[in-house]
Order: structure tokens, then sequence, then C-alpha cells
């Protein structure tokens, strides 16, 4: 259904009359607030305007507790139902539209998650709005930073659109504080949710003790030099010793040493921890795009050449099999 | 079940971009092109869908200037039917966006009446992430997003998808939309017969004006910068050096 233009515009120039606000989507899963949640709200108290909330799903009202609590946040909006469990994009996108006629926002984003890049587009497709992916800096309030080419060149854009849509990557704003905030909690419309044209069936987690890879302070990260899934076990010990996470480059993913979700890179996770140990990785640009914002990079590698030691604050030319083991017992 | 691929052209995945001095953008010419890796495996899955007789026909789509051509030419000799090329002047491509490209092959979708669009999950150019989401939103169809695995299930199609903290299943009803994650297939390299088969069909050519559409860009590129350059490091001899500098550094207690 291709929305009449006309029709859109006069509903925008509405919308500029009024005064500015921002809208988060709250990732969830009814339980816990998601931590890249607080990076969006870091990065919408930024635009200077009055930041709502919006905490949609099967059994919202604990996650809106949560959220009411959070530094800068003015108001937050629940839409709690059946219908919105498991927060499929065609459900929630109903919802946040609703939420948008009724109090008309200016901005709108969501942090750069499988959970925002999915919905996000999906409402500004809604509203007729060209929508910007994985914003890096904002300077004003039409005005944004983005990575493109996997991190190798900047874009600066202005957005014309009447409401601005997009999804901030998370790396690149801290955490907004879980306490000082006092919001004002309301029921959000649910929108006109129909529940006919998809359906969850179900999720495989990978269970870890370890840190999750976006938050970690430490990631100690793996390659095909690793030469098996086996072999993965002398990273997870040197993690273990450091309070790290544990990531993998794609030639370890697609080898089957381990689980897709640890690839980091351009199409994988984007991190940016303190430390970053890269093991027999070669560092292949859509590698480095995932992980050249850590503060400090160490490389092993026996390759000399390996194109990760040109970004390594520290490189070690060796044996992984030999220095890897040696740094776990070092530091016992 | 018709099922429509959208293919970009873009820089190929090994070249390392250039930004341009005049910071309008980077340098594209006389840089080799290829198809969207992304796209190449959607498009594998459709083919492989056909193959599999649940697909009927696969025709590709490609929004740009006359160069899209090539990667259309691509497109059929690895196995799609038909082609269809939206093309736009070189600048208007230049402006193009995730919306006008998601208008067109959301008209197409509609008009020619396709159960399924297959894009990739993003182009590793622009790097949005956001042209089979917002052709979801525009036709109002169901959409799986960074699928893993696609099988179709009657009328409905039930897709693994790559999210977050591991995989999650959907099951989607029939039109929807695809998008295609790395590991969803290894696409193939197209046979020379069929390279040579593919540039002797037509391709049907189409502009935005005969779809009624035109892409006036919302999002203006005020400048394209080099990121910044990470300060050189060093080599350390051995394993209790490293642990020493790391320590001096804070970043290991």
């Amino acid at each position: 259904m291709l929305a009449s233009k006309t029709g859109l515009l006069r509903q925008f120039s509405l919308v500029n009359a009024r005064s500015s606000s921002t809208l988060v989507i709250a990732e969830h899963d009814d339980a816990k607030l998601s931590g890249v949640t607080l990076n969006a709200i870091t990065a919408a108290t930024k635009l200077g305007h009055e930041v709502s909330v919006l905490v949609a799903g099967g059994s919202s009202s604990k996650v809106a507790e949560q959220v009411a609590k959070v530094a800068n946040v003015k108001r937050v909006l629940v839409a709690e139902d059946e219908k919105l469990k498991n927060q499929l994009p065609e459900r929630v996108g109903e919802t946040v539209v609703a939420a948008h006629n009724q109090f008309k926002f200016s901005h709108i984003l969501a942090g750069a998650s499988a959970f925002g890049r999915g919905l996000i587009p999906r409402v500004a497709a809604k509203l007729d709005v060209s929508p910007i992916s994985e914003v890096t800096a904002i300077h004003g309030d039409d005005t944004f930073s983005r990575p493109i080419y996997a991190g190798n060149a900047i874009a600066k854009v202005k957005s014309k659109a009447p409401v601005k849509i997009f999804t901030i990557r998370s790396t690149a704003f801290e955490q907004a504080p879980t306490t000082g905030g006092s919001g004002a909690t309301e029921k959000a419309p649910l929108g006109e949710v129909k529940t006919d044209a998809s359906e969850f069936l179900g999720q495989q987690l990978a269970k870890s003790d370890r840190p999750e890879l976006q938050s970690a302070k430490i990631i100690v990260s793996g390659g095909r030099g690793l030469g098996s899934g086996e072999n993965f076990k002398i990273l997870y010990e040197l993690a273990d010793k450091l309070g790290a996470g544990v990531g993998a480059s794609r030639a370890a993913v697609d080898a089957g040493f381990v689980p897709n979700d640890l690839q980091i890179g351009q199409t994988g996770k984007i991190v940016a921890p303190e430390l970053y140990i890269a093991v027999g990785i070669s560092g292949a640009i859509q590698h480095i795009a995932g992980m050249k914002d850590s503060k400090v990079i160490v490389a092993i590698n026996k390759d000399k050449e390996a194109p990760i030691f040109q970004i390594a604050d520290f490189g070690l030319v060796g044996d992984l099999f030999k220095a890897v083991p040696e740094m776990t017992s070092t530091l016992k | 079940m018709r099922i429509l691929v959208g293919v970009k052209r873009v820089v190929d995945f090994a070249v390392k971009v250039r930004v341009r001095p005049d910071k309008k953008g980077v340098q594209t010419d006389n840089v080799q092109h290829s198809m969207n890796p992304f796209d190449e495996i959607a498009l594998e899955e459709a083919v492989k869908l056909k193959e599999a007789n649940k697909a009927k026909e696969v025709v590709a789509i490609s929004v740009g200037s006359t160069k899209a051509q090539e990667i259309l030419r691509t497109a059929m000799a690895k196995g799609a039917d038909k082609a269809i090329h939206i093309e736009v002047d070189q600048n208007v491509a230049n402006t193009l966006e995730p919306m006008h490209v998601a208008k067109a092959l959301a008209k197409i979708a509609k008009d020619e009446k396709f159960d399924a669009v297959f894009v990739g999950k993003q182009a590793i150019d622009d790097d949005a992430n956001q042209t089979g989401q917002l052709i979801a939103g525009l036709l109002n169809w169901p959409q799986a997003t960074f699928a893993s695995k696609v099988e179709v299930d009657g009328g409905h199609l039930k897709v693994v998808r790559e999210i977050d903290g591991g995989l999650d299943t959907v099951k989607v009803k029939l039109p929807a939309v695809v998008t295609a994650d790395l590991r969803l297939n290894e696409p193939r390299y197209a046979p020379l017969p069929m390279i040579m088969k593919a540039r002797k069909k037509p391709i049907d050519k189409k502009t935005p004006k005969d779809l009624g559409l035109e892409f006036t860009p919302q999002t203006e590129v005020l400048e394209v910068n080099e990121p910044p350059v990470r300060q050189a490091g060093e080599f350390v001899e051995d394993v209790p050096t490293l642990i020493s500098k790391l320590r001096e550094r804070g970043a290991i207690p």
C-alpha cells in the first residue's frame, strides 16, 4: 500500500508546527531493558528535546518501571498486549505509528541492533520518510554522521525529512544512568496490530556466562588461525582470566568454529571495548570495520605482514598456540 | 511462487575505498565493481527455490545508471529468468536512497503480482540495511530479515533469522519480503554457457516516470571524510613484554 503523498505531507506540516520531542523505542525481553536502549536514550538526550520511551511487549510493565528510572526520560509510553509478545516488527511497527500519530514526535530512534534495524525502516516507510542508519554523531536537529563503506568513510548528512527516523550505533554513545530519572508512565495506543501475517515460532539463544560482546570491556577474538572449534578453548581460558567476552572473525564463523552471533565486523557486531585482543585474525577490511574503535588493540599472528598489525597498538608475531596459553598462565 | 530479487552494483568488497578530494563522496571511477555480496545470496536462494520447484519464476531487478545492466546480466547468468532495469541518469543515481529503490521495487512487486521479494540484508557501500524493511512497510507485507534459512511451507515461509543473541524462527505469510544474511547459502559462479546466454536475453527497461515515481532526495550528503587514523603501534618481543605494556596502559589489571 503506497500511501498518498499529499495526505502525508499535510500531516507532516502539522508536526513541524508543534514543539520538538523525541521517541526512543525500547528493546527488551519483557523482563529486562536491553543495554542498547540506554545508549539510544543518551543519543536522544543530545537532541535537547523532551525524551519519551515506548515500551511495547507482551508484559511490558516491569520494563516500563526500569525505563522510568533512567535519567532524562520524561515519559514512558506502555503498550502491553499479548499480540506484541516477541515484538514482531509487523506489530510493534503499528504501535510506533499509532504513538506517533497521537504525540507527533520530531525524532524517532532505536539502537542499531537486529531489533532496531528490523523495525526502524519499516516505521519510516509507513511515514514516507527516508531513515538514517547507524548514526555515530548528532550535530543538531537534522544533521548526523554515519559510517559508510565498512567504516572507511564517514558521511555527514542532513535530513530534510519531516520526522527524523534513525538508528544509533551503540558504541558511539554512553549508556544513560539507570537511576535518577522519574518518567511519568502512561498507556500508549496499540495501533492496528494484525496477527495473521507473521508468527514467532521460537528462538535458540547462545547461553554464556561471559559478558555480552557489545558491553564487554575486554574482548578476545579468534580467527581462522585457531584451526578448529576445539582450539577456541585457549581463547575461552584467556577470556575467563580477563573477564572478557569472546568474539570471532567471519572466517572462524564460516569454518564452523563458533556460532554466528560471535561474529565481529561490518555485517556482524560492532564493538569498541577498552581492550581488543585479535588472535589468528588477518584483519580483512570487513573485520576491522567492527572493532577499529577499540581503545587498545593487540594482535597475535604468525604473519608479520597481516593487515591487522597496521591498526594494532601492540603486535606480537608468533605462534598463538604458545602465546595465548602463556598469557593465561602469566595472568594467574 | 514468483520471486522478485533486488540486486545492486557496488564497489567490490575487496577494494579499499578512498574519499574524493572534494569530500563529496568516495572514488568510484575506474574501481572494480560487482554485485553486492548479500544480493548474490538472495538471488542464489531464489534460484535454488526454483530448482526445487518451489518457485516458478525468478526476476532480477536493479535501480541505477546504465551500468546496472552488467549486474542484471550476471543475475541472469546465475539463473534469473528475466531482468528489469529501472534506469536513472547518473545525477539521480548519485543521490539514490534506499527509500527510492524500495518504492520502485514495491511498485513492481505489487503491479506484477510477485509473491515474494528477496534482497540482501545490506549493501556494502551505504551499509544502510533498510531496503527490504522499507519494501515490506510500503506494501504492508510481513518481513523476514537477516535470513539464514528459508523453507516454503504452503502459503507461508518459515525463516530462521540471525539475531543478536543467536537465532530465531518466524513464519511469514506470502506475499512477504526476505532479506538474506551471509549464512543463507554459498552463491554459485555463473557457468560460461549461461553467461553467453544471458548476454542475449532482453532487459526490460523502465524509468521512474513509468512507475509514477519521483526520486526526490530526503537526505543531503554534506561531506564525506576519512575516518580518524589510528596511531601507529609497536611490535613487542614476547608475552611478558606485552603484558607489562598492557598494564602500563591500564588496559589490564
